[in-house]
């Protein structure tokens, strides 16, 4: 079995297709999350197959069904998105050999795919279905939101997984080399990940009169909530409150992006459980409703890296399109746990979205006037982000799940969580979901 | 700064051999009559690779945005850190970005909006010319 990426007809990309033709009809139902480590520490048990198959037992047993009963695996491949295994560094034999191998050794430790989770994981004994969505756990819940209500499968698990490697991200390689090649070229006189979206914001804070500092709230809160997160790697590693003066006093990476404003990258992996909507009926946890979905991926990008307005148009798009596939308003969202790694871009998304009817240029304004935390009118990332629990890129997805269900423990928010809306990595790029308790 | 000395390919050749004639050249596709930067094999708008030309342009530009850099993984990058990198409008379309460290500008003091004038700066590896801008005084 060779899994196929997933199609671009599983995607919705653009305005004006209406409903989504299943909305309601798919539920996730099982949560199930490895342990965190900031790195591997090149035991087998800690690979991130390891980590991978330890959160899908777990969903599975969350939901309360058995593991014959899962016909499909949905997941991303790729492992990382900068800690590359270092060209020449021997892959430990021993790790490879204590699993049952496919034809990549590094399958398990620094990429995961199907076939290597099925060699090893014999209990799952009736999968039909697999299919890869790239680059997130919001592109895998698109994905398999689509495959479920499309009759692909029936009951499949979700698998995000994220190695960490010593030694610091994108360091090495062509960034090492006097000459550089390929589209390298136009974009390597920056530097960092996050210079893009420091640009961007740096547009932002003077197109709108802001500060930097601004951004405290928005830190201090995700933080806070990262803290009430059990799975999450500042919760189970590191348990700081992040102070205002903290924030404001970091060292710049790119700035006006500091070091919290780069989220932290560790080792970890998160699976979710879905089903049919009637299926999710008889399961042990109650069913969260996939309403509608809505993907980002022909942003309109005139020139290298996207503009401040590029990012205004498409986070805007993106909530149309959300709204448009649920049928729903922005008044509707009980919360909102979009994307936040890096941090900065939050303020788009919440922009775009309407969010609390929070127009272009009032993110800044209303973190500071206003009561954004979990006992608010109005939960900005309840579940912390990437900023409060390290890069995953699904916090926000296993929160909107666990919010809605009742078992948010002391996140949950004080309002009835009916319906919150997830999704990246990218403005200009991502895979976004609406969540619902009930399926109409 | 001493910068990475790009390579030149098939694609964005006569980008930097006008370059190294201290001239800048945007790629332009005469059936659009579309500016499109950085060079690409066929036109984003059209789609067409048959009529793509390089069109040259005045040198004169604005300061869209910018960023301060303290922490590049670029290694030739590092010495000068923190580094001013700044993105760059082109007068003829705005719409065209350039990324430029801004010589002569100090760190952080990057002006908004001001006009920039192209400059031709070789890089050490191979000599390979690139386009820079500073900020008119
Ligand atoms: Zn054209």
């Amino acid at each position: 079995m060779v899994t196929p990426i997933a199609p671009a007809s599983m995607y919705r990309t653009r305005e004006g297709l209406g409903l989504w033709e299943h909305k309601g009809k798919v539920a996730a139902v099982g949560v199930g999350h490895s342990k965190t480590a900031r790195r591997w520490d090149g035991t087998a048990e800690n690979c991130i197959g390891a980590w991978a198959i330890e959160a899908m037992r777990k969903a599975i047993e969350d939901a309360g069904i058995s593991p014959s009963e899962v016909d499909g695996i949905v997941l991303d491949t790729t492992t990382t998105t900068g800690a590359h295994w270092p060209a020449g560094r021997p892959i430990p034999t021993e790790v490879v050999n204590a699993y049952k191998p496919t034809d990549d050794p590094l399958d398990g430790i620094a990429k995961l795919s199907a076939e290597w989770l099925i060699n090893n994981m014999p209990e799952l004994t009736n999968v039909k279905f697999t299919m890869v969505g790239p680059g997130c756990m919001s592109n895998v819940i698109v994905v398999a939101s689509q495959a479920i209500g499309d009759g692909l499968a029936n009951t499949c698990l979700l698998v995000k997984a994220w190695h960490n490697l010593d030694g610091r991200y994108y360091q090495g390689g062509a960034n090492a080399e006097p000459t550089i090649s390929g589209y390298a070229k136009w974009s390597n006189w920056a530097g960092p990940a996050s210079f893009g979206t420091a640009t961007q914001f740096q547009r932002y804070l003077h197109k709108y009169n802001k500060s930097h500092d601004m951004m405290a709230p928005f830190m201090i809160n995700s933080r806070e909530n990262g803290l009430k997160f059990p799975e999450g790697y500042w919760y189970q590693h590191r348990p700081e409150h992040l102070t205002y003066e903290d924030y404001v006093n970091a060292r710049w990476v790119a700035k006006p992006a500091n070091l919290y404003d780069n989220d932290i990258p560790i080792m970890a992996a998160a699976s979710y459980l879905f089903t049919t909507a009637d299926r999710a009926k008889d399961m042990k946890q109650k069913p969260v409703y996939i309403l509608g979905h809505a993907t980002n991926a022909t942003p309109k990008i005139r020139s290298g890296q996207p503009t401040l307005e590029e990012c205004e148009d498409a986070c805007a798009t993106t909530g149309r399109q959300l709204y448009e596939a649920a049928g729903i308003k922005a008044s509707d969202l009980s919360f909102e746990n979009m994307y936040d790694g890096f941090s900065l871009f939050h303020v788009f998304h919440l922009e775009g979205l309407r969010f609390a009817n929070i127009q272009p240029g009032e993110a800044l304004d209303y973190f500071q006037s206003e009561d954004i935390s979990i006992h608010g009118p109005n939960p900005i990332s309840p579940s912390g982000g990437n900023v409060g629990s390290g890069r995953t890129r699904y916090w926000k997805h296993t929160d909107c799940i666990q919010q809605i269900q009742g078992r948010a423990g002391e996140r949950q928010i004080s309002k009835p969580a009916e319906i919150g809306v997830s999704g990246g990595p990218m403005p200009t790029g991502g895979n976004f979901t609406v969540w619902g308790a009930n399926p109409d | 700064m001493p910068k990475q000395s790009p390579v030149p390919e098939d694609v964005d050749r006569g980008f930097f051999e006008a370059a190294n004639q201290d001239r800048l050249v945007i790629q332009n596709c005469t059936a659009c009559n579309r500016l499109q930067h950085p060079p690409q094999p066929a036109c984003g708008a059209c789609g067409s690779a048959d009529h793509l030309e390089w069109k040259e342009m005045s040198g004169k530009g604005t300061i869209y945005s910018y960023a301060v850099v303290y922490d590049s993984p670029v290694a030739s990058l590092q010495a000068d850190q923190p580094y001013n990198c700044a993105i760059i409008a082109l007068d003829e379309d705005p719409g065209i970005k350039m990324l430029s460290h801004l010589p002569g500008t100090p760190v952080d003091e990057v002006p908004m909006d001001a006009p920039v004038r192209a400059i031709f700066e070789v890089t050490q590896a191979t000599g390979q010319k690139v386009v820079e801008w500073q900020v008119v005084n």
